[in-house]
């Protein structure tokens, strides 16, 4: 029996796990403040993050919510951890950027640290770097959260190699930013947690 | 058993499959050095020449509400669905998408009839599930290079689950002023036709195309081919997010989940990525010589089509196997000298050989790669 063992949100700049807030950055402060707060209020220490785009940005603070309450990283193979995400503007926050340095032909400057982030699973790459998960991977594009297909793709994958998964929604498009990952493990003794199912996911998307 | 089935490919060397794998057997290649429309420079890549596409955008309905990429996915699945005689709105039957840009020349302001929304891909997917009426939400992969190897094995899996019994994979890319700035700045594209796996290998060329593949539970639609997808595989190096791990432990370690209890004394040759790319195709020979495959031939469709990025995997598993199917391996273009540590055999000459499986492999940006190992179901030789 599959179940969801841990899981994190950032929504209108509140970043909470399972249920409980960890930083409420909605009463004030810009996006890119935000990104920074939480980064120390939750107290990570991985200069790499401030390089990173928003859409990584969020996938990497939700991540460490999510995983920093769960034994998954330690309990299971690393190899056989999945990371799933989700979104549904790609990596369109980055790709404006990317091509307002090249519209411009006396202003023309391309660059190599912010082209790699116009790949949406950049982010997932991020998440398996830090954590050293070298799992399955893949990202999904859709027009909003669909547990559906979320669901039909970590069964298939549970079917095989797999025995835990990362999984989630991450999306950077402007003023908008929202993150929610939610920790699958395909065994675990304790019965306090809820069971894979659609309604499960979306009851906690939605928190 | 899921198998594959009817297929498309729209490149530089043709409009159909069977074009594309005559135009490769006839030593032609779709890469060279032209300008662009959105710069004076000259770049090599593998474009589709615009009297051609001009000549077969003319059969699509509507096409001025099109833009390049829509276009051309309508015609590649629209061939694939005349072909197959599918129903696209059969609710057994899905629309995979695999692209790494999709519209992304609307950022360019190339389509000033075109809402801008469709640059979002989710917009561009709903525009071909109207066009085609497709029964369902056309599901998107975007995972970088290895996005069409990807959504066929997702297809595999999608099918085995029971969720499906047709999953129509499509793959495209365009070539933008876009992506080519962005591998100029990472100084990864070379300047004159590429040369995977080569001593002398100075980078990519990019290039557009898309490709379909039908994959299915049906046997009587696996026919073109005789071909079942047996097993594939993801994996990350969680290394680094734009250079391939120096040891190749994630294309590694899909090898392996794919390969597992599957022998290899029947495969005729390994699909790989080979970018030309100094880093990639070093990383890839180390994998295959860890993986225990150094004996099996090799080639990269890169030196042919250039890298396609979304469309990748997806045409070069057609295009094997059309190569499959007569019995052949195709020369890996380009090659001469080998320049990579790792102990591997590329195909230096287009050749007869009888043999009944293949793997195809892809590597991208985030550390992520792919494997997947393709049987012939049957004995039958169709040469």
């Amino acid at each position: 029996m599959k179940h969801i063992t841990s899981y994190a949100h950032i929504k209108h700049r509140r970043l909470t796990a399972n249920g409980s807030l960890i930083f409420d950055g909605s009463s004030s402060g810009s996006l890119p403040e935000f990104l920074t707060d939480a980064y120390r209020a939750q107290g990570m220490s991985y200069p790499k993050y401030h390089k990173m785009d928003t859409l990584c940005k969020l996938g990497m603070l939700c991540m460490e919510a999510a995983v920093k309450e769960s034994g998954m990283l330690t309990e299971y193979p690393l190899d056989k951890i999945a990371i799933v995400l989700a979104n549904a503007a790609s990596s369109m926050d980055t790709d404006r950027v990317h091509q307002a340095s090249i519209s411009d032909k006396a202003a023309y400057f391309p660059s190599p640290a912010v082209f790699v982030y116009t790949l949406p699973n950049i982010v997932i790459g991020e998440i398996a770097i830090k954590y050293k998960i070298t799992g399955e991977n893949a990202f999904f594009v859709s027009e909003c959260f669909d547990a559906g297909l979320l669901l039909n793709y970590l069964e298939a994958l549970f079917h095989g190699e797999t025995q835990a998964a990362v999984c989630g929604w991450v999306e950077a498009d402007g003023d908008a930013a929202e993150a929610f990952i939610f920790l699958v493990e395909k065994s675990n003794k304790s019965s306090n947690f809820k069971p894979l199912n659609q309604e499960a996911i979306t009851e906690l998307y939605n928190q | 058993m899921v198998f594959t089935s009817y297929s498309n490919i729209i490149s530089p060397l043709g409009f159909t499959s069977q074009e594309n794998y005559q135009a490769i057997r006839a030593g032609k290649t779709g890469v060279q050095n032209m300008v662009l429309p959105f710069s004076k420079e000259p770049f090599c890549v593998a474009s589709i020449g615009e009297a051609e596409f001009e000549k077969q955008i003319s059969k699509v309905r509507g096409a001025s509400a099109h833009t390049r990429l829509e276009a051309l996915s309508i015609l590649s699945i629209g061939d694939v669905l005349a072909q197959s005689g599918i129903d696209p709105a059969d609710r057994r039957t899905l629309l995979i998408y695999s692209t790494t840009k999709g519209n992304i020349d609307i950022l360019e302001g190339r389509y000033p009839s075109i809402p801008s929304e469709r640059a979002y891909l989710p917009a561009f997917a709903k525009h071909l599930q109207d066009y085609f009426k497709f029964a369902h939400t056309p599901v998107v992969v975007s995972n970088a290079c290895i996005s069409g190897l990807l959504a066929v094995i997702i297809a595999k899996r999608f099918i085995e689950q029971g969720t499906y019994d047709n999953v129509i994979v499509c793959g495209g890319d365009i070539l933008s002023e876009f992506t080519i700035s962005g591998f100029k700045s990472f100084n990864a594209m070379s300047a004159e036709p590429s040369r995977p796996f080569d001593a002398n290998r100075t980078g990519i060329n990019l290039g557009e195309a898309v490709a379909t593949l039908l994959v299915t539970n049906k046997k009587e639609l696996s026919a073109p081919y005789h071909t079942e997808i047996v097993s594939g595989a993801s994996a990350n190096d969680a290394n680094h997010i734009s250079g391939p791990s120096r040891t190749g432990e994630g294309l590694l370690q899909a090898l392996q989940n794919t390969l597992k209890d599957q022998s290899t004394e029947d495969v005729g040759f390994i699909s790989a990525h080979g970018t030309a790319t100094p880093f990639n195709d070093e990383m890839e020979s180390i994998a295959f010589e860890r993986a225990g495959l150094s004996g099996i031939p090799l080639n990269s469709l890169k030196g042919y089509y250039g890298h396609t990025l979304g469309a990748a995997g997806v045409l070069e598993t057609a295009l094997s196997l059309e190569a499959m199917k007569h019995q052949e391996l195709v020369r890996s273009e380009g090659y001469a000298a080998k320049g990579v540590s790792g102990n591997i055999r590329v195909i230096e000459s287009h050749q007869p050989k009888s043999y009944s499986a293949f793997i195809k492999t892809a590597s991208g940006f985030g550390g992520c790669n792919a494997a997947a190992l393709f049987r012939r179901t049957i004995n039958h030789i169709d040469r």
